[in-house]
């Protein structure tokens, strides 16, 4: 599909990104800045207990307190509305937006207040008296895996969500003819992407209209069917608002208990109703974590270091209630072997509930905890044999000749260029210079240590793992569309059908567009209409915008193009393929002839007895984009996953005190790999931001719980996030190998940086308290455990030695 | 209670409760709403104004104390409506940012760094803006940003009192002349044959 007619004029251009313009200004329009006459707020009250029965709800009091219109409970809401959405097949694990009978997690939401202000709704709920009764709970995951622990469901039986086994290729076989084995533990702490503003939603009901408006800070793939469901309503009557831009979200931003309880109360009150978290609500209770995995791995191996086979057990907590969470265990089915030829796989993918808050999708759906894992082995072979861990990973690489590169679990890798990203990165960086800086900081009494990851970054997003991992489930397309109108002035509209939270999807559309047809996509104005005018979409999730917001943009652009075309052949009297179309004019060589783009526009628009028959008047054109090479249901536990694959190295050099234990990054080089970038700006801080994202993963964000269910972390003196001082500038060494399946050959990069950097941190980390003969297994690393590890193996060697 | 502040070279007033943060109030009372509520205890940065030109925490200040100090918001750094000013325009010429909502403080304390130090060194501009939490960047093209703003400021010729009102020494903001198609847009005139051209 890839079209080299004429070089690319806007694509791969360093342009502005068009959506800054309003940000910078301070002109951005967030669900906290949409005004609404009349407007109520609502403030929740959270249980303080990890699991305890509701014996009573008082909420007298509150009622009574200035400005307090209201007191939703959760067996009110539970009878007004459906369960949200689970997306296995586990009836019994019910989740509703405020606590039904019982509450299942320290910080979950009992009841909501709805007050004029929201000072008033928090005053309000400080008033409302709840009688709990605690209950058992559980909070490890290994505790929850055994079927003698207290179910947080108990209707469910147990708390194990999901418990599969896929084996792909001949593990038994491989293992046995594999000289080497070894096997580890990692762990990967939970923590989340924690966008700078919560989540907040705005619903609004007008009876006479039969209409429910909502406006949100929402990021999710069918946001207003779920709506629609659980409201019991048509989905023609739910009309989000598109238009709002969102502040952040990398996956997370899903709040559809949020938005059932303020749509339910615009019913009941017919007001405006709002709801915006404060820090706290979202961090305890927003049900945003990410994942919190323990992987269990064991690899087969010979002596050259050639990685033959490979076990993993992934053992998930998803918290208190299903969602979605279960299914990051199935996204990274589709690179499990990375970026390596592993022959065969066999892969536990375990999901469990406890008495944690619910786990939602966060950036890489699974992917990132995954690679860390991966990464581990393959140093840890390395470290095995002796071999450098570069020249491991080059021996084991799936070679740029190999591709389409079908992977045991049934996904084919789509191109790649591995070895020559790693040279490229190694040349950049002088890697023998490296060494040399890392063991002069090391004779200088410091700890020094190289890290390296080399991972994929799958791209394009479908929802394969959902039919994998749930047999009722058929879905098979995960679309995006586009149209395009010129309108009788000639000027050119195109429509996007989501909301963004900062991946520039205006300028991207913008950008395709206007190298189709050839015109400046300055002049291209780019609009969101709202759910009920939208095409068929599945928001930015799964890195797909450029694959698939960028192809349906093109695909409508070619089809406007050849309409056209087809219009000019008509004039001219000849035949389509005559026709020469050149920035937006019409010609037909081996004559004068040629038509204007306003000529164009003026025949669509007001000359129908100049058409050619059968031509609709105007000049609009809609594409619905099908996910490239997604076309059928998994078979035997394999499923081609997502189409495209995007390649990062990454190369690291962390230094620290050995006493005081807190990491600089000294150095920080990627590689990085995403086929033709369509706008550089925007695939840069794409990857920065989640470089960063990664040190924090690595070195800071946990939302850590203690042995009694109560979260610690609550607020951003706890749960730290990497600023300035902690992110290093990082030197990005770039490659192209243009996807196959794409229309300019790109590939996602809404993940990249963050899919590699959490196994690059600890690589280096581990690598620099090598000579104490200790390393961390789990993320985050923090400061005092580094300090304190290295403290007690002195300890332990001098107590040894006297 | 009531309260007047100068809000961006303005004198505002309104009555509010004692207890209303700055923030709120700007956002509620005035509808300054460029300014964000991130973390609301401090931290986050995305709140910040300037305070007699500081970079101060919206959330962590009365609205009641404000009274007597310059305050400047996001909305006082435009010199004119869809004009940018050099800093602004910096972090739409390095994409400085993507989600937004940490933007505002963040061309803010960028812009009392510039008042303050007219070379900043990197060092110089981690630290200025260490109290701004961004999630998308990493902030990296933020400090390009800033490097850019800081060189543009001092080749201008203005003195350093009228820089703020300072439009855009360089390129366009927007558009440039590079499309193929140059042209191609200008405006047809319906009901005449051929658009009116011959």
């Amino acid at each position: 599909m890839s079209e080299a007619e004429i070089p690319l004029k806007f694509v791969s251009s360093n342009r502005r990104v068009r959506e800054d313009r309003r940000f910078v200004a301070g002109q951005g329009h967030y669900v906290a800045d949409v005004a609404l006459e009349g407007l109520l707020h609502v403030a929740v009250l959270p249980s303080q207990h990890p699991a305890a029965r509701i014996v009573s709800i008082d909420a007298s009091e509150a009622l009574r307190m200035p400005g307090v219109h209201y007191v939703l409970t959760g067996e009110e809401l539970a009878k007004a509305a459906e369960p949200l959405m689970n997306g296995l097949n586990t009836p019994h694990v019910k989740r509703y937006p405020l606590a039904v009978g019982q509450v299942r997690y320290a910080g979950e939401w009992v009841v909501a207040v709805v007050a004029e202000s929201r000072a008033q709704a928090e005053d309000g709920a400080e008033k409302v008296r709840v009688v709990y009764e605690p209950l058992p709970y559980v909070i490890d995951s290994e505790e929850a895996l055994d079927l003698s622990s207290t179910p947080v469901h108990p209707a469910h039986g147990s708390n194990v969500l999901l418990d599969r086994t896929f084996v792909w290729g001949e593990v038994d076989k491989h293992f046995a003819e594999s000289p080497r084995h070894l096997s580890f533990r990692v762990t990967w702490g939970r923590n989340s992407t924690v966008p700078i503003e919560t989540f907040g939603v705005a619903a609004k009901w007008d009876p006479w209209r039969e209409i429910l408006d909502v406006w949100a800070s929402i990021q999710m793939p069918k946001y207003s069917d779920q709506i629609a469901r659980a409201l019991r309503i048509p989905l023609n009557n739910v009309r989000v608002h598109q238009d709002v831009d969102v502040g952040g979200s990398y996956g997370v931003k899903r709040g559809i208990k949020q938005t059932v309880i303020v749509s339910h109360l615009a019913r009941r009150l017919g007001r405006p109703v709002r709801l915006i978290e404060d820090r706290l609500d979202n961090m305890r209770a927003g049900d945003a974590h990410g994942p919190d995995r323990i992987f269990d791995v064991e690899v087969a191996f010979d002596n050259d270091g050639i990685v033959k086979s490979m076990k993993m057990r992934a053992l998930d907590n998803a918290g208190a209630y299903a969602g979605r969470a279960p299914f990051q265990l199935g996204k990274p089915i589709g690179a499990i072997v990375g970026p390596y030829k592993i022959q065969s796989v066999k892969y536990r993918a375990i999901s469990v509930t406890s008495n944690k808050a619910a786990q939602e999708a966060v950036r890489g759906f699974g992917q990132a905890p995954t690679n860390y894992a991966i990464e581990t082995a393959i140093d840890k072979v390395a470290a095995a044999l002796g071999l450098d861990r570069i020249e491991i990973r080059k021996r084991n690489f799936i070679r740029s000749e190999e591709f389409p590169y079908l992977i045991p679990s049934g996904t084919r890798y789509d191109s790649g260029d591995y070895h020559t990203v790693v040279a490229k990165v190694l040349a950049h960086a002088d890697y023998e210079g490296l060494k040399r800086e890392r063991d002069e900081l090391r004779a200088q009494g410091l700890c020094a240590g190289i890290g390296i990851a080399a991972c994929l970054e799958p791209s394009g997003g479908n929802s394969s793992f959902e039919p994998l991992l749930n047999d009722a489930n058929k879905t098979t397309t995960w679309m995006e569309s586009c149209r395009i109108n010129v309108d009788g002035l000639g000027f050119v509209t195109v429509t996007i059908h989501t909301t963004s939270s900062g991946q520039g999807h205006e300028t991207l559309a913008a950008t395709v567009v206007g190298e189709v047809l050839e015109i400046d996509p300055d002049q291209i104005r780019v609009v969101r209409p709202d759910s009920l005018n939208s095409l068929p979409g599945n928001s930015p999730v799964g890195s797909r915008m450029a694959i698939m917001l960028g192809g349906a943009a093109f695909h409508a652009a070619k089809k406007l193009k050849a309409k056209i075309v087809r219009l000019a052949a008509h004039q001219f009297g000849c035949v389509e393929s005559d026709i020469v179309y050149q920035g937006g004019a019409t010609s037909y060589p081996g004559s004068s002839r040629k038509l204007t783009w306003a000529e164009h526009v003026n025949i669509a628009h007001r000359n129908f007895h100049l058409l050619p028959d059968g031509m609709e008047p105007g000049l609009e054109v809609t594409h619905v984009l099908q996910v490239p090479t997604a076309n059928k249901l998994p078979e035997n536990g394999r499923v081609q996953m997502y189409p495209c694959h995007s390649f990062e190295f990454h190369l690291v050099l962390v230094v620290f005190d050995p006493e005081i234990g807190k990491p600089k990054i000294r150095r920080y080089v990627i590689g990085h790999d995403c086929g033709t970038v369509i706008n550089p700006h925007i695939v840069k801080g794409m990857t920065l931001g989640g470089i960063a994202h990664g040190i924090g993963a690595s070195l800071l964000e946990e939302f850590v719980y203690d042995s009694e269910g109560q979260m610690l972390t609550q607020s951003f003196m706890d749960y730290l996030l990497p600023s300035s001082h902690e992110v290093p500038h990082v030197e990005i060494v770039h490659h192209c190998t243009p996807s196959p399946f794409t229309v300019f050959g790109q590939k996602g990069s809404g993940e990249s940086g963050y899919l590699g950097s959490p196994a690059a941190i600890s690589g280096a980390i581990n690598d620099a308290v090598s000579p104490y003969g200790i390393s961390f297994a789990k993320l985050p690393i923090r400061i005092a455990a580094i300090s304190d590890a290295i403290a007690a193996a002195k300890a332990t060697k001098e107590k040894v030695q006297s | 209670m009531k309260i007047s502040l100068k809000v961006n070279g303005q004198l505002r007033e309104a009555d509010v409760e004692p207890r209303k943060t700055l923030l709120d109030t700007l956002r509620e009372d005035f509808l300054l709403v460029g300014s964000h509520a991130g973390c609301e205890h401090g931290v986050c940065g995305a709140c910040t104004v300037l305070i007699d030109g500081e970079p101060s925490r919206s959330c962590l200040m009365f609205a009641v104390q404000a009274d007597g100090y310059e305050i400047t918001t996001i909305e006082g750094l435009a010199p004119a409506p869809g004009e940018l000013s050099v800093v602004q325009d910096a972090f739409c010429e390095t994409h400085g940012l993507q989600c937004g909502y940490c933007t505002p403080g963040m061309v803010l304390t960028a812009h009392a760094l510039l008042e303050h130090n007219d070379a900043p060194s990197r060092d110089d501009i981690v630290e200025a803006i260490s109290g701004n939490i961004c999630r998308c960047t990493g902030y990296g093209q933020i400090v390009e940003a800033v490097e850019f703003a800081a060189d543009r400021l001092r080749k201008t010729n203005l003195p350093r009192h009228a820089r703020s009102d300072a439009n855009n020494p360089g390129k366009p903001p927007f558009g440039g002349n590079d499309a193929l198609g140059h042209g191609v847009l200008t405006a047809v005139q319906p009901d005449t044959p051929r658009g009116g051209r011959a």
